[in-house]
């Protein structure tokens, strides 16, 4: 296995009027290719700005940050933008998901911005769709949809553009525990089958059991790093 | 990538049918006004400028100066000091000048059979007809052989044509002027109206020799109608004209001409810049509300920036540079700006047509000012579009995510 992500000594710090807040004091992590990573901790421990700065939509105050061997720290907006169309498929809580867009479309998004042309488009958002189970739902608007149909299509829109790092903040957060346990063991497949790398933020110790290692995140700081234990394996699908 | 971005505006458009209809509306309204007022300031223009043309082109009318009479003033045309020679005078020696005519006129009651009119008869030479370019229908109009016999022979504007003959053919016939007996040898084609309204065709031209001799018992012409050989010369056969009359008429140095000369250019100068002062005024009036019509994008488009920031985030998330967002918002803008344009653009044209058939209002709609409408349409589009797409564009994404 490669080294995917390589943090060292981050730093991050807002700045509130004339307070400043440090929010991460000093991560160092390495993750490699192919891992399955649950970051966890409580409200205002740093895991959110954490995901977020991975996930090149916020920047570091100090330290470096390696992804693929690329230092992004310094790059500009542009470049993030591409990055996060090339490298990094997102999943959020709340979905997410274009209202009033079928699931097709929402998953052929990201492939708007990278110049596909529209019949690739196609064929690539209905294959990721049937990877995800929706092969059947593919016009269907989110309201028409259920939660875990809808993070089923947010999970088709973060892998369309095959990234090497899938990031997902809370992704059952708004789930029931049936459903919870559906996607979890559709993100655990992708990361089996696929060899997907998967950043997972949650605060829930069921979830976290998914993950082949799972991080801790205290008052900005990594307290600890360890397998998962116990750790649940699904029914392959 | 263009056509993508038309198609995601188009279907966000959609989505908000009324809104973006209404917002339209203010450059429907806008366009239409512009398209619509230009329409009728055109026409008003080209109708003056047609009926001055009417008139005959390049023409200056001469007149005798006024004559003071133991105080008493006769005002303009009053004198006598005109003569048929000016007129022959100024055709030989003046290159300025293509054709003169004398022209006395007066209002004469006409006899045909039974029926009788009253009409302004002109006594007027050959050159005439060239002066007033004005068409011989059928039979000929006055001859030289005419002026130097004072022949009683008449031409007839369509006017008196119609009130004394209804549809019999008149050449040859007879009609009497104070019971003198005159010969009909030729009708004239019909003219119109002219710009102060009255019916030049209502009218029976005769020789003016014949005019001075048989009628008014005067030597001397009331007025000589002149053109010049071309528009550009007509400042040049004033000032020649000018001259020739004063040597003729013995006029010293230190004494004021004895006539009158009547530019027609600058009256048509004066009525068309009066024209084109109004299609101006009106233009910028309409411009004006096109201007609004652009505000009332740009607010919509705030509007649109707000609702749409977690979409904007979503976007932003999935790999959309800032210039994407920006052009989106732009398209938008734009498509909603040039839509209404088009619209604008029929209103206008179905409402000056509207017009011109209810109102009989002259319209002129010209193809380039159509086009201008629209592009500055889309110009306002850009103009008003710009400010809400850069504010989309700058959102940051973890804010424009976390957006309720």
């Amino acid at each position: 296995m490669s080294e995917l992500i390589r943090v060292r000594d981050l730093h991050k710090t807002y700045v509130m009027g004339d307070v400043e807040v440090p929010a991460l004091r000093g991560i160092n992590l390495n993750i490699e290719r192919g891992e399955f990573v649950a970051v966890m901790g409580a409200s205002g421990s740093g895991k959110s700005t954490f995901m977020n700065i991975l996930g090149c939509l916020d920047r570091s105050t100090s330290g470096s940050y390696l992804l693929e061997g690329q230092e992004v720290g310094s790059l500009s907006p542009d470049e993030w933008a591409h990055i996060r169309n090339h490298k990094i498929g997102f999943v959020f809580q709340g979905f997410n998901l274009l209202s009033r867009t079928s699931a097709l479309e929402n998953v052929e998004l990201p492939m708007m911005y990278n110049g596909l042309q529209s019949q690739e488009r196609h064929r690539r958002a209905l294959e990721t769709l049937s990877l995800v189970g929706l092969e059947e739902r593919t016009h269907h608007m989110p309201n028409q949809l259920s939660g875990g149909q809808q993070q089923r299509v947010a999970i088709a829109r973060a892998l369309v553009n095959r990234p090497s790092l899938f990031l997902a903040d809370e992704p059952t957060g708004n789930l029931d525990s049936t459903t919870s346990a559906e996607i979890m063991a559709l993100v655990q497949r992708l990361n089996a089958e696929q060899g997907i790398t998967i950043v997972l933020v949650t605060h829930e110790f069921d979830i976290a059991a998914y993950a082949n290692r799972q991080i801790h995140f205290k008052d900005g700081r990594l307290i600890s790093d360890h397998p998962a234990e116990d750790r649940v394996k699904s029914r392959q699908q | 990538m263009w056509l993508m971005t038309l198609r995601i505006a188009l279907r966000a458009l959609r989505r908000n049918k009324l809104r973006s209809f209404l917002t339209m509306l203010g450059i429907i309204i806008g366009v239409g006004a512009v398209i619509a007022m230009v329409a009728i300031g055109e026409g008003a223009k080209a109708t003056i400028r047609s009926q001055i043309a009417s008139l005959g082109t390049n023409v200056l009318i001469v007149l005798p100066g006024t004559l003071t009479q133991g105080g008493v003033r006769t005002g303009s045309g009053g004198a006598n000091t005109l003569m048929d020679g000016d007129a022959k005078a100024m055709m030989q020696e003046l290159p300025s000048v293509a054709f003169a005519s004398p022209a006395l006129r007066r209002q004469d009651q006409v006899v045909a059979g039974n029926l009788n009119w009253s009409t302004l008869a002109q006594g007027v030479a050959p050159e005439f007809q060239h002066v007033r370019d004005w068409q011989v229908m059928e039979g000929r109009f006055i001859h030289e052989g005419d002026i130097e016999s004072a022949a009683k022979v008449a031409v007839l504007g369509q006017t008196v044509v119609d009130k004394l003959f209804g549809n019999d053919d008149p050449i040859d016939s007879v009609i009497r002027i104070r019971n003198i007996p005159f010969r009909v040898v030729g009708t004239l084609a019909p003219k119109g109206q002219s710009s102060q309204g009255t019916d030049q065709d209502d009218t029976v031209m005769i020789p003016y020799t014949t005019m001075q001799k048989r009628l008014m018992r005067i030597t001397h012409v009331q007025s000589i109608v002149v053109s010049a050989v071309s528009a550009d010369r007509v400042q040049e056969a004033q000032e020649q004209i000018t001259a020739l009359l004063r040597q003729r008429h013995r006029i010293g140095p230190d004494r004021d001409d004895d006539f009158t000369i009547r530019n027609l250019s600058d009256i048509a100068q004066a009525a068309t810049s009066s024209a084109q002062v109004m299609a101006v005024l009106l233009g910028i009036v309409a411009s004006i509300s096109l201007v609004v019509g652009g505000i009332g994008i740009m607010n919509i488009m705030l509007v649109s920036v707000t609702e749409r920031t977690r979409e904007i985030g979503i976007r932003m998330a999935v790999g959309a540079r800032s210039r994407d967002i920006m052009l989106q918002f732009l398209v938008e803008a734009v498509v909603m700006a040039a839509t209404g344009g088009i619209l604008g653009i029929l209103l206008g044209i179905g409402s000056s047509e509207i017009l011109n058939q209810w109102a009989q209002w002259p319209i002129l709609i010209r193809p380039d000012i159509v086009m201008v409408a629209f592009l500055f349409s889309g110009a306002v589009g850009v103009f008003f579009g710009f400010y809400p797409a850069q504010k989309a564009a700058h959102l940051d994404p973890i804010e424009a995510l976390r957006y309720e």
